[in-house]
């Protein structure tokens, strides 16, 4: 069974189809982009993905749970327990410091192991900034810490919206690299992204336009 | 680590690290449980320190007897005893004899000065208090008459036989009297009856009357309120042998009605202050909330439910109120001593009592006021707010 299996999914705003009859399948251990222009439903996708918004129309079954149908605190519960969630815009609580903002999504999951939140600082690379605040922090540091907090509770899949938008370069290879490490440990990756680069290095990049899936490419080169 | 030491990092971290909003926060409630505690510090000094004015518009219960006789000084100690001695401010006994001086009938009255200064603080003496047997305070009315003044000597004559004097016996000079010589100590002026007696000391009026251990009435000074004077007047008339009890309604009742209202003042701008705190509070945290829509949207994003964020603004907010409660119960204090200080003249004490009731009021005050900020919190969509929109 898939992890992921989105059937005939579509999101109605009035007269406007942000998705329009969508269907994508996503496998355990997968790592898959998500690319198009602006306005083309990623941002709508990569909700409806994340628990945070319902479709229209359609299935969304997630490890085997239809989250389509299911109620706004289920959803709270299956984000919780399930996705790790990577914002272009990092969104840390800019009142802690970097180990806390990681323990905060332990808290809401479980118990809050300062240990394991170090461990996870480790793992991008920021132990030694642990306890510094985000505005102590540069961009690449603080997204760094947003996938340290999106992995620390182990979830079932890792959704990053254009991780990588306001990073420079070296940043920007540096957060690939933490991806591909955790596509090794078998995370399944979905990235949200218009950078055809960042799209390069999945498995498999779908293209969305106008709400509609309009192509998918199996990268051929990539590197396991 | 506990959920609930996480909890606590997370809102003292929210408040250390965000001072200048939430010193706002803490500055209105701080100075809303300053005024909190100092005026209800105030409201309940209020009588004491009244009390203590009002003692100078004279006394305000008096001893008489109860069967129709004359008081005597252990009838009077055994209802003195009734009364808290602390309460007690003064007790002059009084009694009043009908004498003569240079032929002209007058009221003489006799009484412990010690005592009547406590009683009727009011009296203004041109010249001294009596201090010594053989002197005497005699009311302005009696010294214009008599043309005397201090320093002066005046001849009190008591009559001995209980029926008036004839006009043959008295210029046969046939009557039985006691006389003695007396130095006007002092003129006395009250505006009222007194103005029309002279004072001598208990022993002296003894010695002219042939007479001990008597007396007509008693004046006290109590420092308590009506219903407290009510109690002890009650208690005195039905516990102690041949005294009745009873309150000088003029000054009780004035006093009473001076310290309702003001008490009620006190306590409409008490409700006000909490009122006007709770308003800041709300408004300040409502603005906190907006200002935070993001992180609330990254909590929910990360799996926080409705529940949790509530907690933890409540948190905040309860936190807020138990520092500014502490903070307001020792401000209140100075507050309320500065007040006592400039108005009554006089310190008023520290009641312990007040510093829980003042941070529980904080906190309850400043957890109505997040209420309705803080539901408005859990409105936050996180993909909105995330997305910037």
């Amino acid at each position: 069974m898939s992890l992921l299996e989105i059937k005939n999914v579509s999101k109605i705003y009035g007269p406007l189809k942000a998705l329009d009859n969508v269907n994508l399948t996503v496998e355990n251990g997968e790592w898959l982009a998500i690319m198009g222009p602006s306005g083309s439903g990623k941002s709508t996708m990569m909700n409806i993905i994340g628990c945070m918004d319902k479709p229209s129309l359609g299935e969304v079954i997630l490890d085997g749970v239809d989250i389509a149908k299911e109620s706004g605190k289920k959803l709270t519960e299956i984000r919780r327990d399930k996705i790790g969630l990577i914002f272009q815009q990092f969104h840390l609580v800019n009142y802690l410091t970097a180990v806390e903002n990681v323990m905060v999504s332990q808290y809401y999951h479980s118990m809050p192991d300062e240990k394991e939140a170090l461990e996870a600082l480790e793992r991008v690379g920021l132990k030694d900034r642990a306890k510094h605040l985000p505005s102590q922090l540069s961009g690449g540091e603080q997204q760094r810490v947003c996938i340290a907090r999106a992995l620390i509770n182990h979830p079932e899949i890792i959704l990053a919206d254009e991780p990588t938008g306001n990073l420079d370069e070296a940043n920007e290879n540096i957060v690939i690299d933490i991806f591909k490490q955790l596509h090794r440990q078998g995370t399944t990756l979905i990235v949200v992204t218009h950078d055809p680069e960042v799209a390069e290095v999945a498995q498999r990049t779908v293209v969305l336009e106008h709400g509609r899936l309009v192509n998918e490419i199996k990268n051929e080169g990539f590197e396991e | 680590m506990k959920k609930q030491t996480m909890f606590l990092r997370m809102i003292t971290a929210s408040l250390l690290r965000r001072r200048s909003r939430m010193l706002v926060a803490l500055l209105a409630i701080a100075v809303g449980a300053t005024i909190l505690s100092g005026l209800v510090t105030i409201y309940y000094d209020v009588p004491r320190q009244m009390g203590e004015q009002f003692r100078s518009y004279g006394a305000n219960m008096i001893f008489t007897s109860s069967n129709g006789k004359k008081l005597s000084k252990s009838e009077i100690d055994s209802a003195k005893k009734k009364i808290n001695n602390s309460q007690l401010v003064g007790a002059a006994p009084y009694r009043y004899e009908n004498m003569t001086v240079y032929e002209r009938p007058l009221m003489a009255a006799s009484t412990d000065f010690d005592e009547a200064q406590k009683t009727s603080p009011y009296w203004r003496v041109d010249g001294e208090w009596p201090s010594a047997e053989g002197q005497a305070l005699v009311g302005q009315e009696i010294a214009a008459t008599l043309e005397v003044k201090a320093g002066d000597t005046v001849t009190l004559v008591y009559d001995l036989d209980e029926a008036p004097a004839t006009a043959d016996e008295a210029n046969k000079g046939e009557r039985n009297q006691n006389s003695r010589d007396f130095t006007v100590a002092g003129i006395l002026d009250t505006g009222g009856n007194e103005e029309k007696y002279i004072f001598i000391s208990v022993p002296d009026m003894e010695a002219l009357t042939g007479k001990t251990d008597v007396f007509d009435m008693t004046e006290l000074s109590v420092s308590a309120n009506r219903d407290e004077l009510e109690k002890y007047a009650d208690t005195i008339t039905k516990n102690v042998d041949g005294v009745s009890a009873r309150l000088v309604k003029r000054v009780t009742q004035s006093e009473n009605t001076v310290l309702s209202k003001l008490q009620a003042l006190v306590l409409l701008v008490t409700v006000i202050v909490l009122l006007l705190t709770m308003i800041c509070v709300a408004t300040t945290m409502m603005a906190v909330v907006t200002e935070r829509r993001k992180e609330v949207g990254l909590r929910k994003a990360l799996g926080a439910s409705n529940k949790s964020i509530i907690f933890e603004f409540m948190g905040e907010g309860l936190l807020l109120g138990a520092i500014g409660g502490l903070l307001g119960s020792v401000c209140g204090f100075i507050f309320a001593q500065a007040v006592s200080m400039n108005v009554f003249n006089s310190s008023i004490q520290f009641h312990w009592v007040l510093i829980p009731i003042t941070i529980i009021v904080s906190v309850l005050v400043t957890g109505l006021s997040c209420l309705l900020p803080v539901r408005s919190a859990t409105d936050v969509d996180p993909a909105l707010v995330l997305k910037g929109e």
